[in-house]
């Protein structure tokens, strides 16, 4: 395998790099995905400009935190693996220790103990998003891959305790992409096919247990997702008024801040989980099929990054955190459009809200990072 | 670590890792085809289906209620109005401080003190954005006082609206009728969809009955509304406003009536204040000329709404102002039904032209000592028929009425439209009655009730005992005489107007059944007998009817109001006011070109000759004066 990187780096230096790559590699930036995000970043701006019924004061507040997280991802990406991967058990420690706190003594907001007030109001579940996938690829780092029966048993402690802490607070939606992110990890392990068969089987005595978890709106959400139409002023409501918004769009949209779902409150949540619908119903179709291929882009780049990681850590955590990525879009765009419950899951670097931002821009610095000091590990 | 990365096959690893990658990869690219498949489906499959829906969520239906149509007389001149009024409204969302701008508003006069309360409330149960009306109609004086105060009351306005007005009040009232905000018995009568955007209904009259002609279609709007029903302003060009369809309403018809305004007036101003009623009729169309009833009551109240004190100071009033006497009082017609009773008794044979009859004062009946009076005591000495109606002896009638019998009486006042509706065209008529032994029969339970006396024949001879007669129509039934029995229906509403194209469509007369006589000399003979009534040397009338330039027929009448007993002297000094008989009076003129009759009734007034002829002839002098001055 040594062989194939020293290849690469010869051919590397027999093309001459232009002005913009050596300066983007002197930064630990990856040119391509540092393009998808920014393009996604604009595009989301313009929408939530419409969405937010063009309110200067709350958009430019937004443009505020983005550099601020664009800030955060630039500094992540200046850590190298190695000292991420060091630090991954006391990450994951840490973020344990903050969401035991949270379910003692944290705020309650909107109905749900989430927020930690320490200096800076945050929620800990954020931390987890990524100290949960580098914990997982640090453990299956120092093992080998595909992990054993022995090592997936602790695995699966080492993702359900933060998920069932998160679930608890409750925020149903963070717990179950923060599975997600954990899963992903042990997929990419090489976990063999029948353990995921066997998974998929336990998972129906596992969805019932989960069901005697669920707080009644949890529920409520669930079964409004097989009839909408049953409770269309309550429960429904949100979806049957998304789907009209974003049929209502057609093909080319009703034009950017002329969606009158969106601008006459129709739609709720217009800002935050549901921009998805604005889109749909401004800019149509065509509008929603761009950000789409945006997202398949940072998403395939991301993947890319991981297939070239230099160790199994880096190639791991890089995987878990382009798929989990694209979870994201997946959960937010199938829940808009009623394909599955309404799970309150933002549209990743698009929906109004400032902590998933930096946590979710952190992420893509730890892809850069990966990519960018690859090269220069000695292993 | 270094024991176990050296056990590493980093290369297998990696490679089952980038296998994995792939596979992943491809789920996840399954997955957004999914969503894609969706959006396809949601955008373009099913976009017309979600693009209805929106527009569906996005307008609202606002009624536009059609203008009311106008009402005239048969001169042109207004009757009914529409005019503006404004009311002082509130928005809640607008105000800062919802209790010093109302009490600012109480120190200004302009809301009642003691509304404050349910002003608060009202505020805060509504929507923020919607209005709540502070005062129902601002006097000018508010206007002006508040035009200036405006600017101090931020969120307060006044706004226009259309309130029905009655230019004529009282004179013209029981004829138009009125309209006021629509009960629920009006919404179970109505057609909804027609009524989303109007408040106010006619209740009675011309109002009522031609409600459909004058209220006219609603029109509506669609307006943009939030998910809260607040209406968005939309700039014109801006996408959902060419959607936006509007229709306006058509307003409602004119109605153009057969009243003469002038004719009014004067029947009103001729009734002086005493309660009664007066009717006058073309005689040749139907057409009502003047339509009076009295005592009347302003009708301009009913479309500004009135208190429940207000309305029941009218409604109780002893006088019975919002009684529609002209066609609902039934008064016992008296003798002004005896033209019709002598052309029963010529066409039955029960008497002659010729034929003269002692008058002693008073009747018996065969095998009887009950006496029937005369109205005049001493009696008319030997009078013929002639005679008989000119100086309205009873004793006459009293005796050829069992030679014509109750049945030929009903059948001959039947004829002339007595005891069934005349089918004026507007509501509430009452039928009156005229009895007949088959009547009789119907109207009783007792057996013993149900047998008809020949006393009783007796007294239906002068129009008393059962029978009862509206003053239409005994106007209809005049006219019909002073026609020699050409007969039509009476009628207020002589043509509509589309008040748009100025189109006008008369309204055809409906012409009845004549009353055809077997003689038609018969009808000269009587009419000359009411002829003398008013101008003969001894007709009871003759001091009405003195003076004139014209010639005319009338025949007096006296209701009684309650039976003096036998032996007992009818006393009219010591008679309550309101137990005094009711004077009734009914003409028509030119004798030999009849254009105008005229039937009067003044309630308790003694006698038809001296308080209801002089009536009937001021509205024939009116009117045939002013027909001409016209020619």
């Amino acid at each position: 395998m040594h062989f194939e990187d020293t290849h690469r780096l010869v051919d590397r230096k027999v093309q001459p790099l232009g002005v913009m790559a050596k300066v983007l590699r002197r930064l630990h930036l990856d040119g391509p995905l540092l393009t998808g995000l920014l393009l996604i970043i604009g595009f989301g701006l313009f929408v939530l400009y419409s969405a937010v019924g063009k309110n200067l004061d709350l958009w430019v507040g937004q443009c505020v935190r983005l550099g601020v997280a664009l800030l955060a991802m630039f500094v992540v990406a200046q850590i190298p693996p190695s000292l991420l991967r060091r630090w991954a058990p006391w990450g994951y420690v840490l973020g344990l220790g903050l969401l035991v706190m949270v379910l003692t003594g944290g705020e309650v907001g909107k109905g749900a103990q989430r927020w930690l007030d320490i200096g800076i109001r945050f929620q800990p579940s954020e931390i987890m998003k990524l100290a949960v996938p580098m914990m997982a690829a640090w453990f299956l780092h120092e093992r080998s891959i595909p992990p054993k029966i022995g090592h997936l048993l602790i695995l699966a402690v080492v993702i359900i305790v933060p998920t069932l802490l998160i679930a608890r607070q409750p925020d149903l939606g963070t717990a179950l992409l923060i599975a997600a992110s954990g899963l992903i990890v042990i997929l990419l392990a090489g976990i063999s096919v029948r353990i995921i068969a066997l998974l998929g089987l336990a998972s129906i005595p596992g969805a019932l247990v989960l069901w005697n978890f669920m707080k009644d709106y949890q529920r409520q959400r669930v079964l409004t997702l097989f009839n909408p139409d049953s409770d269309p002023l309550g429960a429904g409501y949100n979806i049957i008024q998304s789907k009209i918004a974003i049929g209502s769009g057609g093909l080319f949209g009703k034009g950017w801040t002329n969606g009158s779902q969106a601008q006459l409150e129709y739609l709720p949540e217009k800002n935050t989980d549901f921009i998805f619908a604005v889109m749909g119903e401004e800019l149509g179709l065509l509008g929603l099929l761009a950000l789409l291929a945006l997202y398949l882009f940072v998403c395939a780049r991301g993947l890319f990054i991981a297939m070239e990681g230099g160790d199994t850590f880096s190639r791991l955590l890089a995987g878990s955190i382009s798929l989990t990525f694209f979870v994201y879009v997946f959960v937010n765009t199938a829940m808009v459009t009623g394909l599955i419950p309404v799970v309150g899951v933002p549209l990743p670097l698009v929906s109004f809200g400032g902590t998933s931002m930096v946590t979710l821009l952190a992420g893509f610095g730890i892809l850069m990072s990966i990519q960018t000091h690859r090269k220069f590990l000695p292993h | 670590m270094s024991l176990l990365g050296s056990i590493k096959d980093h290369h297998a690893e990696k490679g089952l890792f980038v296998r994995r990658a792939i596979l992943a990869g491809t789920i996840a690219l399954t997955l957004l085809l999914i969503v894609i498949a969706r959006l396809v489906q949601l955008q373009v499959v099913d976009y017309e289906h979600f693009a209805e829906r929106s527009q569906g969520n996005l307008f609202r239906i606002e009624p536009l209620s059609p203008t009311r149509g106008l009402i005239f007389d048969r001169k042109g001149r207004v009757l009914a109005e529409n005019l503006p009024v404004y009311q002082l409204e509130l928005i809640p969302e607008q105000v800062a401080d919802l209790d010093a701008t109302l009490r600012g508003l109480a120190a200004e006069n302009l809301v009642a003190e003691a509304d404050i309360p349910q002003f608060l409330q009202l505020a805060k149960a509504g929507p923020r954005f919607k209005p709540v009306t502070l005062n129902f109609r601002l006097s000018e004086d508010q206007i002006a006082n508040f035009a200036i105060k405006r600017p101090r009351f931020p969120g307060v306005d006044f706004q226009p609206r259309l309130v029905r007005h009655y230019p004529q009040g009282a004179v013209t009232a029981h004829a138009i009728g009125y309209v006021a905000a629509i009960s629920t018995d009006d919404l179970a009568r109505l057609n909804p969809s027609d009524y989303v955007g109007t408040t106010h209904t006619g209740k009675t009259g011309v109002e009522y009955s031609y409600e459909a002609t004058l209220h006219g279609e609603p029109g509506f709007r669609q307006v943009v509304t939030n998910a809260r029903g607040r209406q968005i302003p939309l700039a014109p060009g801006t996408g959902a406003t060419s959607f936006a369809e509007k229709r306006e309403p058509s307003p409602g018809e004119n109605v153009h009536l057969t009243i003469d305004l002038d004719l009014q007036v004067t029947a009103t101003e001729a009734l002086a204040g005493r309660r009664g009623a007066v009717v006058a009729i073309d005689t040749r169309t139907g057409e009502i000329l003047a339509f009076v009833s009295a005592p009347s009551f302003d009708p301009n109240q009913f479309p500004l709404g009135m208190s429940q004190t207000e309305y029941g100071e009218l409604e109780n009033n002893l006088d019975r102002p919002l009684f529609n006497r002209a066609v609902r009082g039934q008064y016992p017609p008296g003798s002004t039904i005896k033209p019709i009773l002598s052309l029963a008794a010529l066409e039955t044979g029960a008497t002659t032209n010729k034929r003269r009859m002692v008058c002693p004062g008073f009747f018996m009946l065969p095998g009887s000592t009950h006496r029937y009076r005369d109205w005049k005591p001493e009696g008319h000495g030997e009078v013929d028929l002639h005679e008989a109606i000119a100086q309205s002896c009873d004793v006459y009638f009293y005796r050829i009425s069992s030679d014509i019998g109750i049945d030929a009486i009903h059948d001959y006042l039947t004829l002339f439209g007595l005891g069934s509706n005349t089918g004026i065209d507007i509501e509430g008529e009452k039928p009156g009655l005229v009895p007949s032994k088959a009547w009789k029969r119907q109207a009783f339970r007792r057996r013993e009730d149900q047998v008809w006396f020949p006393g009783e024949t007796v007294i239906a001879s002068i129009g008393q005992g059962y029978m009862l007669a509206t003053p239409t129509q005994l106007a209809s039934a005049v006219a019909t005489v002073a026609m020699r029995g050409k007969r039509v229906t009476p009628r207020m509403v002589r043509a509509v107007e589309n008040p748009l194209t100025g189109i006008r469509t008369e309204l055809p007369f409906r012409k009845l059944d004549d009353v055809v006589l077997r003689d038609p000399q018969h009808w000269e003979q009587v009419i000359a007998a009411m002829h003398d009534v008013m101008q003969g040397a001894r007709g009871t009338a003759r001091a009405a009817g003195a003076r004139a330039s014209y010639r005319m027929a009338g025949k007096s009448g006296t209701a009684q109001v309650f039976s003096v007993a036998q032996e007992e002297e009818y006393d009219e000094d010591e008679v309550d006011e309101r137990l005094k008989d009711h004077a009734l009076f009914v003409s028509f003129a030119p004798l030999d070109d009849p254009a105008i009759a005229v039937a009067v009734i003044v309630e308790n007034g003694s006698s038809g000759s001296t308080f209801a002829a002089p009536i009937a002839r001021a509205v024939m002098d009116k009117y045939l004066e002013d027909s001409q001055s016209a020619l």
